[in-house]
């Protein structure tokens, strides 16, 4: 059974910063919304249903926001749905979007994921006592971290490499005008001599605390027809998720990245990711995640993803941009940054990148991932509809 | 609005639920899904590994910790990995989720299922935490109180009376007795006032509990289960959340999640209906036209077992076993989420004709 094409026409962020003050929850989401309406030139009547993803709860301290938000963000008498897969909720919330248009059931689809950090405190959101069950050690860092040390000792990669990712992705953030970081006095040193936070992730390695939101507007073939702009179209999406703990996870590089990134590429044709994809929006929330995913998702041989980074081949003007936005180390409003990743990738397709352009984009993969490395989404985008 | 049909056949093949209780101090959330889910699967002689996509539903605000599900699907067995997703709501719009996904063609089955504790905590205050944050929450108005008020506002607009309401309680729960899983089945007296003019039978119990679903397409549903329960449409809408600005005594978005699903087409014989609210089925029975001929919640409905979060998708799959037994041929199952039926999902179940 043939699926609809799908295309994203509508791309809206809001200027991601640590505390927006001067907007409720609703005010911010709906910024984003009708940001991405007017790039698609479209209105509130042309929206068939609504898609909201975001991460847990207790972040903003509202049960089920989307029963409140329903009103700002044109959905009464509309279909809305609400996504929750930890942090990988931004880019599974596109895709249950996508599917939507894919299946036919609707033809055009408003999907929007957001998160207001500081109507509260993340890292205590998320470290509500369970008996018998470990803690996260002081928020996600500290889960992380020991990770980030056996891909070190695994594939013998310098100290320094994963200042280099997070200095690369600071100064890409300076073109990105709705970027959260603009640290335009940072140096490589100013990194590297960064207090240590959770051993071996450095204060300037780790990603920000946001409020923000990211929308997108979804159609099928006939809407992409009347798009007022380039439509970025969707070649392949997939989502994998594995237990947290047992004994044979690979928490360096987990089965179920690989295995859905080998689904989007399946869906979408590409034999040599490395060769065949022209820019990656990948979820970095700690520096030493683009060489642990560089691996992950194919574009390195396993123990071979620092070089890469080393070399400067996922510079803006290296050879496989990685981050051309700035990434999630620049901006993290949690529930959203899957879907800023996503956004950000059909943005490079569409040509609509502005000053983080990456030249002659023509296929992108947007990467999220979340909970203890365990849930992951991706898509791939590019800037013809896919054949077939 | 024209009904939408789906391009593809897709089923409920198999249901499973847990007997709920007022509490299950004895188990955590993963001890009290792993028994349905065995179950499903056992009805269909699946494994987790032949399962093409699988999805949940839940509340991380019932179970007081973020990420809750994360445990419950260490229960499914996603290894090797799984194609799965969750949604933060009542099991039924996971449900939706996983129609969606098989009727993209990119799975062929599909798990569903959903869980709620409401002991651990007192539900009615959690349940204000959905309320909007700025103007109404901080006030703490509980979920009886606004079901209240809508009870009243049925009353005042001369659509039911104390009564009524008080027969519905005693039909619904003399129909729990012909269902194993219930947790208030039997003639209970319609007692005091809780919040006026709704009295504790009017209200549902409090409990937990959990249940799973499962779907297939095609030639694949009907070698799974000898009569399918075929998903012949499906829709679910939201309204407005300010209780000022709705009419409390009619549910628009049922009416347009029905015509969407086709339910309007021809008649249905069965109805299950997720009202924890005797007052609630007044408004849906309206929103839907169902007359006298349609059976209504034979399972009892929310007020015989209302597990927060699953409660929707056991109308969906108790409608789903009635035709898989023969009991009915065309059945309607609706859910509901939010303050005071804001948001309401509707599907047409039908059963083959027997040739």
């Amino acid at each position: 059974m043939p699926e609809e094409p799908v295309a994203v026409v509508g791309i809206g962020q809001t200027k991601h910063v640590a505390a927006r003050r001067d907007v409720s929850i609703a005010g911010l989401v709906r910024e984003a919304a009708v940001r991405a309406l007017e790039d698609a030139e479209l209105t509130w009547a042309d929206i068939d249903a609504v898609v909201i993803g975001k991460a847990p709860d207790f972040f903003e301290g509202v049960m089920m926001p989307e029963l409140y938000l329903a009103d700002a963000l044109g959905a009464v008498g509309k279909p809305m749905l609400r996504v929750h897969t930890a942090g990988s909720v931004g880019g599974s919330t596109a895709l249950v979007a996508a599917n939507l248009v894919a299946a036919r059931v609707h033809r055009t689809v408003l999907t929007l994921a957001f998160e207001k950090q500081s109507e509260s405190n993340a890292m205590w959101g998320l470290s509500l006592p369970v008996p018998f069950q470990q803690p996260l050690l002081a928020g996600a860092g500290g889960f992380f971290a020991p990770h980030v040390r056996a891909y070190m000792r695994r594939t013998g990669a310098p100290d320094a490499i994963g200042s280099l990712v997070a200095y690369k992705d600071r100064r890409n953030a300076l073109k990105n005008p709705y970027a959260h970081l603009h640290e335009h006095d940072l140096t490589l040193e100013k990194v590297q001599a960064s207090p240590m936070l959770w051993d071996p992730i450095r204060y300037s390695e780790t990603c920000p605390s946001s409020d923000g939101a990211c929308a997108m507007v979804l159609t099928d073939r006939t809407g992409a027809a009347r798009s007022p702009r380039p439509p970025a179209w969707v070649h392949g999406g997939a989502m994998r998720s594995e237990p947290t703990l047992f004994a044979g996870k690979d928490f360096v590089s987990p089965r179920a990245g690989r295995d859905c990134a080998a689904d989007v590429y399946r869906q979408a044709g590409i034999t040599d990711p490395r060769r065949e994809i022209d820019a990656v929006e990948m979820y970095v929330p700690f520096s030493w995640y683009e060489p642990m995913w560089l691996e992950n998702l194919g574009f390195a041989e396993e123990g071979e993803g620092w070089k890469l980074t080393e070399a400067g081949v996922t510079e803006l003007d290296g050879d496989l941009p990685v981050n051309p936005s700035g990434g999630v180390l620049s901006t993290n409003p949690i529930g959203a940054s899957g879907m800023i990743r996503f956004a950000e990738a059909a943005l490079q397709v569409r040509g609509e990148a502005g000053e983080h352009q990456v030249d002659g984009a023509h296929r992108a993969l947007g990467h999220a991932y979340g909970g203890g490395a365990q849930f992951f989404s991706m898509w791939l985008v590019g800037d013809t509809p896919p054949t077939g | 609005m024209t009904p939408h049909r789906p391009d593809r056949e897709v089923a409920i093949v198999a249901f499973a639920q847990s007997d709920h209780r007022r509490r299950t101090d004895d188990l955590s959330e993963v001890e009290m899904v792993m028994p349905v889910l065995h179950d499903v699967l056992r009805q269909t002689g699946l494994r987790t590994s032949d399962i093409g996509f699988t999805c949940s539903g839940s509340s991380d605000y019932l179970a007081g910790r973020a990420f809750s599900f994360t445990m419950a699907l260490d229960g499914v067995g996603a290894w090797p990995p799984i194609s799965e997703s969750h949604v933060e709501t009542d099991g039924a719009w996971a449900l939706y989720e996983a129609w969606v996904k098989l009727l993209t063609g990119e799975a062929d089955t599909a798990l569903v299922y959903s869980y709620g504790k409401s002991s651990p905590g007192s539900v009615r205050d959690v349940l204000t935490r959905q309320l909007d944050p700025y103007y109404l929450a901080p006030l703490w108005p509980d979920s009886v109180a606004l079901a209240a008020l809508q009870a009243q506002a049925l009353v005042d607009a001369g659509a039911t009376d104390e009564p009524a309401l008080a027969a519905i309680a005693a039909r619904s729960r003399e129909d729990a007795t012909a269902n194993p899983h219930a947790q208030l089945p039997g003639a209970r007296p319609q007692g005091e006032y809780v919040v006026q003019p709704l009295r504790t039978g009017d209200c549902p119990p409090i409990g937990d509990g959990a249940a799973a679903v499962i779907l297939a397409a095609g030639d694949r549903a009907r070698e799974l289960c000898a009569r399918p329960a075929w998903i012949r449409g499906m829709d679910h809408r939201i309204e407005a959340h300010s209780l000022g600005v709705r009419d409390l005594t009619d549910s628009p978005s049922t009416r347009l999640a029905a015509e969407r699903a086709g339910a309007f087409e021809a008649p249905v014989d069965t109805a299950e209906l997720h009202a924890p609210f005797t007052s609630q089925e007044v408004v849906l029975r309206r929103a839907l036209d169902l007359d006298e001929s349609v059976r209504v919640n034979p399972s009892g409905g929310a007020l015989a077992a209302n597990p927060v979060m699953a409660a929707g998708l056991i109308r969906l799959g108790e409608a789903a076993a009635r035709i898989h037994r023969g009991d009915s041929d065309r059945a309607l199952a609706h859910a509901t989420s939010g303050p005071c039926l804001q948001q309401n999902l509707v599907a047409v179940l039908e059963g083959d004709s027997d040739a």
